[in-house]
C-alpha cells in the first residue's frame, strides 16, 4: 500500500481542513449558509477520503463502526432531547424560548445550535455508516444472498 | 439581462450531460457525469439565491452520492448490461409522452417569481418580516428550518437515521455474522 504518493499527501493535509470546515459550517450556519445536514455530509466526506486513500482498516482503527452507530442514534436524541427539555421546563415540545426564559431570543440561539448538532452528528453517522457498509462488503454477490 | 444567458447556458449543460449519461455505457463515466449534473444543478440553485439547497445538492448529490455509487460499481459490474433493440422503440413514445404530460402541467403553475404566488402570501411573509424579533438569527433558512418548522426537521433527522439503519440491516451483513456465530455455538 505504498502507490499513489500524491493523493496521500494530499489528502493528509486536506482531511484537516475538511473536518475544520464542517465545523464552521455546523456552527456558523445561523449566520451564513449551512447547517447541521451539510456539516455532516462535509465531516463524513472527511472520513471517507480517508477510507479511500489509506483503506478501510486504517480509518476503522480512528473511527470504529459500533461508535459510528451509536452517534447515529445519538443525534437524533439530541434533537428529541432538547424538545423533552423544553417540555419539563414548562413549554411547548421544542419551543426553544425555554432554553433562557428571560430573555427568549438566547434561547431561540441555543435551541438552534443544539438541534443542528443533533442532525449533524445523525448524518455524519449515517453517511460513515452507509460508506462503510458499501466498502466493507466483500465484492461480488455470492448466490446464496438472494 | 446577464442572468438569463447563465441561465441558458447552465440549462444547455445540464441537458448534454443528461443526454451523455444515457450515450454513455462505461458506468465510471456515467457516475462521474452525475457528479457534474448534481454541481450543475447545484450552481442552477445558486442563480436562483437559493444558497442553502445548492450547498447540500453540492455535498450529498456530486459529493457522497459519486462515492456511493462508485462503492455500487466495485461491488456489482462495471458495464452496462445491454439492451434489446425493441425495447427502445417502446421507451421512446413512454418518454415523450410522460414529459409532454409534465410540460402541459408547468402551464398552470403560478409564474415565477411573481408576488401573489401561494408560497409568497401564505406563511412566508411572517417569517420574513417576524424572525429578526421572534427568532434572531440572521440566516431565515436556518431560523425556518430549525425553530418554525422543528417538527419537520426532527422527522427529517429520524428518516435519516431509519435509512441508515436500512442500510445496515440490508446490505452490512451484521445479522447474517451473528447468524453464523450462533449456529458454531
Amino acid at each position: 500500500m505504498r502507490h499513489h504518493l500524491i493523493l496521500r499527501t494530499v489528502s493528509k493535509l486536506l482531511i484537516g481542513a475538511i473536518m475544520l470546515f464542517a465545523f464552521y459550517v455546523q456552527f456558523h450556519g445561523d449566520y451564513s449558509p449551512g447547517g447541521g445536514f451539510q456539516a455532516g455530509v462535509i465531516f463524513a466526506a472527511a472520513f471517507i477520503l480517508h477510507g479511500i486513500v489509506f483503506g478501510l482498516d486504517t480509518v476503522q482503527r480512528v473511527f470504529p463502526p459500533w461508535l459510528v452507530h451509536k452517534l447515529a442514534a445519538l443525534g437524533v436524541l439530541v434533537y428529541a432531547g432538547t424538545g423533552i427539555y423544553s417540555l419539563f421546563a414548562g413549554y411547548n415540545y421544542l419551543d426553544y424560548d425555554a432554553l433562557y426564559p428571560h430573555h427568549p431570543s438566547h434561547g431561540q440561539h441555543y435551541g438552534i445550535l443544539a438541534v443542528e448538532l443533533g442532525v449533524g452528528i445523525t448524518v455524519a453517522g449515517v453517511m460513515v455508516t452507509v460508506y462503510y457498509a458499501f466498502a466493507g462488503r466483500p465484492p461480488g454477490i455470492r448466490d446464496e444472498d438472494w | 439581462m446577464a442572468e438569463t444567458w447563465i441561465n441558458i447556458f447552465l440549462f444547455a449543460m445540464l441537458v448534454s450531460t443528461a443526454l451523455a449519461i444515457v450515450g454513455v455505457h462505461h458506468l465510471f463515466g456515467v457516475v462521474m457525469l452525475a457528479g457534474v449534473f448534481s454541481l450543475l444543478a447545484a450552481l442552477l440553485f445558486v442563480t436562483l439565491d437559493a444558497v442553502d439547497v445548492a450547498f447540500t445538492e453540492a455535498a450529498v448529490g456530486a459529493g457522497i452520492s459519486t462515492v456511493l455509487m462508485l462503492g455500487t460499481i466495485a461491488l456489482t459490474s462495471r458495464r452496462e448490461r445491454p439492451v434489446a433493440r425493441a425495447k427502445y422503440v417502446w421507451s421512446l413514445p413512454v418518454v415523450l409522452i410522460t414529459a409532454a404530460t409534465l410540460v402541459y402541467g408547468t402551464l398552470d403553475m403560478p409564474g415565477f417569481g411573481r408576488p401573489d404566488n401561494p408560497a409568497q402570501v401564505h406563511v412566508a411573509p411572517h417569517y420574513l418580516q417576524n424572525s429578526p424579533t421572534e427568532i434572531g438569527v440572521p440566516n431565515v433558512v436556518t431560523a425556518v428550518l430549525a425553530s418554525y418548522r422543528g417538527y419537520d426537521t426532527l422527522g427529517e433527522t429520524a428518516v435519516i437515521f431509519a435509512a441508515g439503519v436500512g442500510v445496515l440491516l440490508v446490505i452490512s451483513g451484521l445479522g447474517r455474522r451473528r447468524r453464523e456465530d450462533d449456529e458454531d455455538v
